[in-house]
């Protein structure tokens, strides 16, 4: 019944334009892709270069201070990293770290100011939250196509892909703490004659602080959960392990990566939310 | 010469408000405005003068447009039309910069859920305003200081606000609106949030510190005893017009009319009517925690013959009398439980004041004013034979 409308040939328009961002903004893509990619791979080095034991103790002691001198993170940290350390895993380790740190670090520096503008403006919300909504239900392999035509294969289209997935959290969240602010303490603000930047500083990103915190702990935890997809594009670390275990059926293999991963993500997740709760 | 006057000052909310601001002149209804434009009338062409040193109350009851007038005048919410004028200045046409200095030196506000900063300690929020201005930190702290200590917060100034009481909550509120000594100070339902007693309190604590300071005040309230004790003169709202504008005296005496008329009776009636508005602090001792010693202190102290008796969920027990403890204290029994009595006339908050007089012609206690059993509050013969007078002097019929 619809046949007298053509199919629309929006794949090869999409095609045509991947290619065009390429070859137009490749003066950006390929100093980004030599540059950070060196800064990626030089810290993952430097980070395997550390011995284990140090990394695990400081790892430790972190965790004992920061949940308020507690034992039980500080305990499972040391346990976990060295059945990580056992496995012989502990390099992919730092790879895979060295991912999620800088996607993360990315998603915040840009997420929390995209945030704020977001919840200063229903224009801008209106016309964010969308964006957000499809970077966050597009399946990730999908952006992993164009993202290997930006940026070669590596860690630096891994990160690409971790930042567009782990970014919508930190935005929203930020954007949801900075509105829930109660009206009348926006009101006193205003009445003292703060000014704009005066009422974000000191009022509006004090009371959100929880709030975006919850954000950031989210936008970790998902740049995490890319680290297996990403090693697709040739991003190092556990996720490769895990792929190859897959790609071969070596479940023993494919579990023990896993594991790794999971380890990473508790002892990372504990932490984060502590910050969050000694800061309060 | 006045120091604030407001002429002819409109809100409206809603899309069409140009519209609905020429259909108000003609003299259509907030509800026909509403009907026909879908917007709201706020405030309907306001216009008063309040003078230096005054303390103007505005008064109605809630969706009247008094918080909203208040808002007016410091812009926190922009007028429709109309002007708002401080000393020669017009608010109304003032840009960002004019209007922020404007705030940060002439007028404060203090705020009904006292608005104060959890994260900041008390010091720290008194100082916010004149913080934002650049004060240097020395200077801004000195006065904040002194400011907690004219409302007798100045060993507090370290705790952070949710360790407070509601009532030294708006103590810091006020010492922040108060720290820059601002010329006009303007107080959205201040005190509403308080429970009675309190409330008193801080009511006279205000005229205590407007006798020294001599601010102009503009006060919100939708209660007709706070504007009675604390008004020179009351603005009265209904639907976002002022209805009348007059002395405490003049506003009962001859109101304006219907609604005001209206409006002051049943106010008054059910205010002056309950317990709850005309009892007293009560003297307790927990028995729980202590013994006769400290029950034949408290009542040394107050000159009492007897002293209510509550456990630690402030749950009345009964009460002891002063010979009773004496004897106990004398026998060396260290427990309360066993003197007390519980044969008090007792009464919910909500009683109506003409029911108590049935219980209290011939009790040797003071009327215990409970609340779910939880003792709000105590009622004397003096205080209920007053209350009635004043009820007659206000020249409200004495249905009681």
């Amino acid at each position: 019944m619809l046949d007298f409308i053509p199919s629309l040939p929006i794949a090869s328009w999409v095609d045509d334009a991947v290619k065009w961002v390429t070859n137009t903004f490749e003066f950006f893509f390929d100093p980004v892709k030599d540059n950070f990619g060196w800064l990626l791979d030089i810290s993952a080095e430097y980070l395997s270069m550390i011995p284990p034991v140090i990394v695990i103790l400081l790892v430790a002691v972190l965790a004992f201070f920061m949940s308020g001198k507690k034992l039980g993170l500080a305990v499972f940290s040391i346990i976990g990293l060295l059945f990580i350390e056992n496995q012989e895993l502990w390099s992919e380790l730092m790879y895979t770290f060295t991912l999620v740190l800088y996607s993360s670090l990315l998603a915040v520096v840009i997420g929390i100011p995209v945030g704020i503008l977001m919840s200063k403006s229903n224009t801008a919300e209106s016309i964010i939250r969308p964006i957000l909504d499809f970077m966050q239900t597009m399946p990730a392999f999908v952006y992993l196509i164009p993202a290997v035509a930006f940026f070669g294969i590596g860690m630096v289209p891994g990160v690409f892909a971790s930042f567009i997935f782990a970014t919508p959290p930190v935005v929203r969240f930020t954007n949801l703490g900075i509105r829930q602010v109660s009206t009348e303490l926006v009101e006193a603000s205003d009445a003292f004659g703060a000014t704009g930047q005066q009422k974000l500083f000191k009022v509006e990103l004090p009371m959100a602080k929880p709030t975006i915190m919850a954000g950031v702990n989210q936008t970790i935890m998902l740049s995490l959960s890319m680290v297996v997809i990403a090693s697709m594009i040739g991003a190092s670390g556990l996720g490769r392990d895990v792929l190859s275990a897959l790609q071969r059926a070596e479940a023993g293999a494919g579990f023990v990566a896993g594991f790794a991963i999971v380890i990473l993500a508790i002892i990372i997740d504990r932490l984060t939310q502590n910050f969050n709760k000694s800061n309060q | 010469m006045p120091v604030i006057e407001v002429d002819n000052l409109s809100k409206i909310f809603g899309k069409r408000s140009k519209e609905a601001l020429s259909l108000l002149d003609e003299g259509l209804s907030k509800d026909e405005i509403l009907k026909k434009t879908g917007c709201t009338v706020g405030v309907n062409r306001a216009k008063f003068q309040v003078e230096a040193g005054e303390v103007f109350v505005i008064m109605g009851l809630s969706g009247s447009g008094k918080s909203t007038l208040v808002r007016l005048l410091n812009r926190l919410i922009n007028p429709t039309a109309g002007d708002v004028y401080v000393h020669d200045d017009n608010l109304s046409t003032m840009n960002k910069e004019e209007l922020r200095r404007v705030r940060r030196e002439k007028m404060s506000m203090v705020f009904q859920k006292f608005g104060l900063f959890p994260f900041r300690t008390v010091l720290e929020n008194t100082v916010f305003g004149m913080e934002v201005q650049g004060m240097d930190k020395e200077e801004r702290e000195k006065k904040a200081t002194e400011a907690l200590e004219l409302v007798g917060l100045g060993s507090f100034i370290h705790q952070y606000p949710s360790q407070l009481s509601g009532g030294m909550q708006q103590r810091v509120g006020l010492a922040r609106a108060l720290a820059n000594d601002p010329e006009i100070l303007l107080m959205d339902e201040a005190f509403s949030a308080l429970d009675p007693l309190i409330r008193k309190d801080m009511q006279d604590e205000l005229m205590d510190l407007q006798e020294k300071m001599q601010k102009t005040i503009i006060f919100i309230t939708h209660d007709l005893d706070e504007a009675l004790r604390i008004g020179d003169r009351i603005a009265l709202m209904k639907d976002g017009s002022i209805v009348q504008i007059g002395t405490p005296e003049e506003i009962l005496m001859n109101p304006a009319n219907d609604y005001v008329e209206k409006f002051v009776e049943d106010v008054d009636r059910s205010k002056v009517l309950t317990a709850e508005n005309i009892m007293l602090r009560p003297e307790t001792v927990d028995f729980d925690k202590h013994g006769p010693r400290v029950a034949l202190e408290r009542m040394r102290e107050q000159g009492l013959s007897s002293i209510y008796v509550i456990d630690r969920t402030r749950q009345l027990k009964g009460y002891v009398n002063a010979n009773d403890v004496l004897e106990a204290r004398n026998n060396q029994i260290t427990s309360l439980k066993e003197i007390i009595r519980d044969d008090m006339p007792t009464v919910e908050k909500e009683t109506p004041i003409q029911e108590i007089f049935d219980v209290i012609h011939d009790s040797p206690v003071p009327v215990a004013v409970t609340e779910e059993g939880k003792l709000r509050g105590i009622i004397i013969k003096g205080t209920l034979i007053a209350a009635l007078a004043n009820v007659n002097g206000n020249g409200v019929e004495d249905n009681a």
